[in-house]
């Protein structure tokens, strides 16, 4: 099982430096859904190990599975927004809270 | 009426409050307004004189307790009684006339609402001060309108004499007021009350030492004095006249100073207690009524021979009060009480007239110099006529209103040998000095033709006033014609209703006199039958004495300014060497010390202080570019901390708050390092990035 | 030495390349679009390892929502908001040397503490027979409530959405 954790951490590293690093906002987003995915990865892997046949784990991430989809509508419908209002989505172009 | 007659003063009181606050700009307002006020006072006046009547004389009285003492109440209240009604109606009569005329006579002034403002806080003044039930209200009423009258006096204070003369009349009679205090306070101490009736039940019950009443009497007597202007306070009257000519005929002749008058009347009883103040009184009254007249004789500016005149009159209705007390105290019948108030009454009427008459002649030919006037009667027809018979009154020719009243004055005289006598000859020089006047402004050729062909008749709203006092001047003193039944005597009294019978030979006598001053006058300035000048130049140090007012200004600055200044001097040299130095010493070590304290404050506090705000204010210059608005440079310090949070847990160091605060900070500062780093490396190796980075910054920032 | 469990066969190697490479692709390529293609090559890849823990459920659900749905309106969105589909500017800011640092030692830490947490090795067994029957009696019983306030949930996210994303009619 060690592996399958490993898995997901490298995957979550992964998301984390797209979430931190890219220039685009639909970018971050794509990496927020592999960060997304990373976390379902260990909550699986964890329901395999839990005893007694609760299913804790999967229906988490069932449950993670469906926020993320919200998650995903609300965030690109924010990015149209935020298209319209500033002709682009680089993410360095709204630091309008910046000092 | 009778019971809602508090709201009689305070009409006025509205009109000047409204004029004050709301209608200053409004001219016309603000005047109809202040004249529908006083024209209402006038018909409720005359209602609560027909009710007085219908009473027979019964008073009517209503207080409230404004305070308490351990010894005695202060109150506020009025009281009706047939004097009150009759000031009233005089106040209110006179008032309205002066107000209807200054309407033509101050038209063009700049200040023309706040004109009506003060005549309007002094008639509520003067209306209060009449329905007064207690000598604490009466003095405050007393004080306002002294205080009105030195406004009104001083109401075009650019001239200085106008200034002067404000002035001069208010200290003045503070003078004849500072008796009238310690006069108020021996009536507190011994009577325990202020009330009228209080007082004077208390004075008539015996209980008061005479000596107690004596000094009373005369120190309330000085407030008269000064209110009234009798010798020796008589000199602020002549220079009060530098006020506009309506505020004279209001106040410097019919209401205000007839105030002191009124005073002595109603605290007769006081004074019939003490033979000796009462005599005080009639001879102030005389000598008042003797030096008045005669300076009147020889003055050339219309104004101040009525003035003057004023004067002299109020003497002699002081003088039959005085006279009045004393014939009491010694348990003499005597008319002198009726005498002063009838003379008060119809003095209003005709001095009024005469004012407003003289303002009329002023407004014409701009001068207040008899000697520039002469045939003015063509000009002005309907002003001359009205001021003759004003003169006629004022005279005592039979059947007009002053005869009635100076008759009655020489009556009361008739037991005093030296009172009768100086009374028929101030009945005299009266009557002269009037004529004089008359004959040398509406008779002759005039004296200086410019102001002659310059001169006009008055508007209506000037005239009309005049025709109205007129009618009043010939009418008045028929209230008391001696054969009535029931006539002035028998509503307005003191004591007993005095019934006076008609003595013919005295009244032949005061007209022959009167008749006598006519004629002479008219023998001087009409027919230039006896010359003027040659009786001046052959009586030349009396002429001189007369002409410079026996010299009573000069021996005032004498005897008093000078001496007053000289000391205000010399305690202004004490103050501005040992106070001042003193005081600057004190302030020089003060100053001193503050310097060193400022020094502390400025070097060491400040600095402390500031210190700690650089210190905040640097690091947190430092320290705001953390806060760079990027969403992914928040998300990269999140991530650093976590990572952080791992490696310290990784290398089991243990948790205590100092360990974990530095390596925290540590940490941090290590971030900002390598993030500062890596983003230099970063914009070196993609320049065109960095750039359009750099472009989407500035953007967004001027945006 | 780590032991290698039975269970890690060729097919976790073969995904977990799959998977890293792809992401590596999403976090790194120049062209949005092709990232978009990227992330639906590691969201399958996911499925699959899913298949390997046993949850054929969420292997479905996450082909069905996040490869047939997710993906889909991702390259919708990027179709809509720009030319950035076709343009090749850089796409890594300036934080990317010290963000690559500190997600290696994220990285790191965290295998780290599995690798301290002795339980995740040895304590596989197996699920119910049937446990995609299971997932469905327990979100029918046990977790009632979760479902419910996700459906709510679902429902606020899709009018806000419709909201956010309209057209101001001016």
């Amino acid at each position: 099982m060690w592996y399958f954790l490993a898995l997901g951490a490298a995957l979550f590293a992964l998301g984390l430096f797209g979430v931190i690093t890219r220039r685009n906002t639909i970018g971050i987003l794509m990496s927020l859904e592999l960060m997304f995915n990373a976390a379902n990865i260990n909550f699986v892997t964890f329901n395999k190990c839990i005893q007694g046949g609760s299913m804790a784990g999967q229906l988490f991430a069932v449950f993670i599975v469906v926020i993320a989809a919200a998650e995903a509508t609300v965030g690109l419908a924010i990015v149209l927004l935020v298209y319209r209002n500033w002709r682009g989505i680089g993410s360095d172009h709204y630091n309008v809270m910046k000092w | 009426m009778t019971q809602t007659a508090w709201i009689i003063p305070f009409l006025p009181l509205l009109a000047f409050t409204m004029i004050v606050f709301f209608l200053r700009w409004k001219e016309k307002v603000a005047s109809g307004f202040s004249i529908a006020m006083i024209v209402i006072d006038w018909v409720l006046s005359l209602i609560i004189l027909a009710e007085a009547l219908g009473r027979h004389g019964a008073s009517y009285e209503a207080k409230i307790l404004l305070t308490s003492f351990k010894t005695f109440n202060l109150e506020l209240g009025i009281l009706i009684d047939p004097l009150t009604a009759m000031m009233l109606v005089i106040v209110t009569t006179v008032g309205s006339c002066v107000q209807i005329y200054s309407l033509g006579y101050m038209k063009d002034d700049p200040r023309f609402s706040r004109f009506y403002a003060y005549l309007s806080l002094f008639l509520f003044s003067m209306l209060g001060l009449v329905l007064a039930n207690n000598y604490f209200m009466i003095f405050i009423f007393w004080e306002l309108v002294g205080l009105t009258s030195y406004l009104l006096i001083s109401f075009w204070f650019e001239k200085k004499t106008a200034a002067d003369a404000g002035k001069k009349a208010f200290i003045t009679t503070r003078v004849g007021d500072l008796g009238f205090i310690v006069g108020l306070m021996l009536i507190a101490a011994y009577c325990g009350t202020f009330n009228y009736q209080g007082v004077f039940e208390k004075a008539a019950s015996g209980t008061v030492p005479v000596g107690i009443l004596t000094a009373a009497a005369i120190f309330i007597f000085c407030g008269a004095v000064g209110k009234s202007a009798q010798f020796p306070l008589h000199v602020w009257l002549p220079d009060a006249m530098e006020g506009p000519t309506p505020v004279s005929a209001l106040i410097h002749a019919a209401t205000m100073v007839a105030a002191g008058v009124y005073l002595v009347a109603r605290s007769m009883p006081l004074f019939v207690t003490s033979a000796d103040a009462s005599m005080v009184v009639a001879s102030i009254g005389l000598i008042t009524a003797f030096i008045a007249a005669s300076i009147g004789l020889v003055q050339n500016d219309i104004k101040r021979i009525l003035a003057y005149s004023t004067v002299s009159q109020l003497g002699y209705m002081i003088m039959a009060l005085g006279l009045y007390g004393y014939d009491t105290a010694n348990g003499e019948h005597s008319a002198g009480y009726v005498a002063g108030t009838l003379h008060l009454m119809t003095h209003a009427c005709f001095k009024g007239l005469l004012f407003l008459g003289a303002g009329s002649v002023i407004h014409a030919v701009h001068t207040n110099d008899i000697q520039e006037m002469g045939g003015l009667r063509a000009k002005q027809p309907r002003t001359a006529m009205t001021f003759m018979i004003a003169s006629l009154a004022i005279a005592g020719i039979f059947p007009l209103s002053g005869f009635w009243s100076k008759d009655e004055i020489v009556a009361s005289t008739a037991h005093h040998p030296l009172f009768f006598v100086l009374t028929l000859t101030i009945a005299f020089m009266t009557a002269f000095y009037m004529w004089r006047l008359c004959f040398l402004t509406f008779f002759g050729q005039p004296r200086n033709q410019h102001r002659y062909d310059h001169a006009h008749e008055s508007p209506g709203t000037m005239t009309w006033p005049l025709v109205f006092l007129a009618a009043l001047s010939v009418c008045a003193g028929w209230v008391a014609l001696p054969w009535l039944e029931h006539g002035f005597s028998s509503f307005v009294y003191h004591g007993e209703p005095h019934h006076a019978e008609p003595e013919y030979l005295l009244m032949i006598v005061s007209t022959l006199v009167s008749l006598s001053g006519i004629g002479l006058a008219w023998l001087m300035y009409h027919r230039k039958a006896i010359s003027a000048d040659q009786v001046a130049a052959k009586f030349k140090p009396i002429y001189t004495l007369l002409y410079n007012k026996y010299y009573f200004d000069e021996l005032y600055d004498l005897i008093i300014v000078r001496p007053i200044v000289n000391l205000g001097n010399k305690l202004w040299s004490f103050d501005a060497n040992v106070v001042d130095g003193a005081v600057n010493g004190t302030a020089w070590l003060t100053v001193v010390w503050s310097d060193a304290k400022q020094w502390f404050d400025a070097t060491i506090v400040d600095g402390a202080v500031n210190g700690a705000g650089w210190l905040v204010r640097q690091s947190a210059a430092g320290l705001r570019f953390l806060q760079s608005g990027t969403l992914q440079f928040y998300a990269l310090f999140i991530a650093g901390l976590v990572a952080a949070i791992g490696l310290y847990r990784y290398f089991g160091i243990s948790y205590t708050p100092t360990t974990t605060g530095l390596v925290t900070i540590f940490f941090l500062i290590g971030l900002i390092v390598l993030w500062y780093v890596s983003r230099s490396i970063w914009r070196r190796s993609t320049p065109a990035a960095a750039a359009e980075v750099e472009e989407h910054s500035v953007r967004v920032e001027d945006k | 030495m780590i032991p290698v469990q039975p269970e890690v066969g060729v097919a976790f190697w073969m995904l977990a390349f799959v998977i890293i490479m792809s992401g590596a692709m999403v976090v790194s390529l120049r062209n949005i679009f092709h990232c978009a293609l990227c992330l639906i090559i590691c969201l399958s890849a996911v499925a699959g390892i899913f298949i390997l823990l046993e949850a054929e459920f969420l292997a479905a659900a996450q082909v069905l929502i996040y490869v047939g749905a997710v993906s889909i309106l991702i390259i919708f969105a990027v179709m809509l908001t720009s030319n950035l589909a076709v343009q090749k500017i850089v796409q890594t800011n300036e934080n990317a040397l010290v963000a690559f640092v500190i997600c290696l030692v994220f990285m790191g830490g965290t295998c780290a503490l599995v690798d301290a947490t002795h339980v995740w090795r040895y304590t596989a067994e197996a699920l119910p027979a049937n446990n995609t029957l299971e997932i469905g009696r327990q979100l029918m019983t046990d977790y009632m409530l979760p479902f419910e306030v996700v459906s709510i949930l679902l429902i606020a996210a899709l009018i806000g959405a419709i909201m956010l994303a309209r057209e101001e009619k001016t």
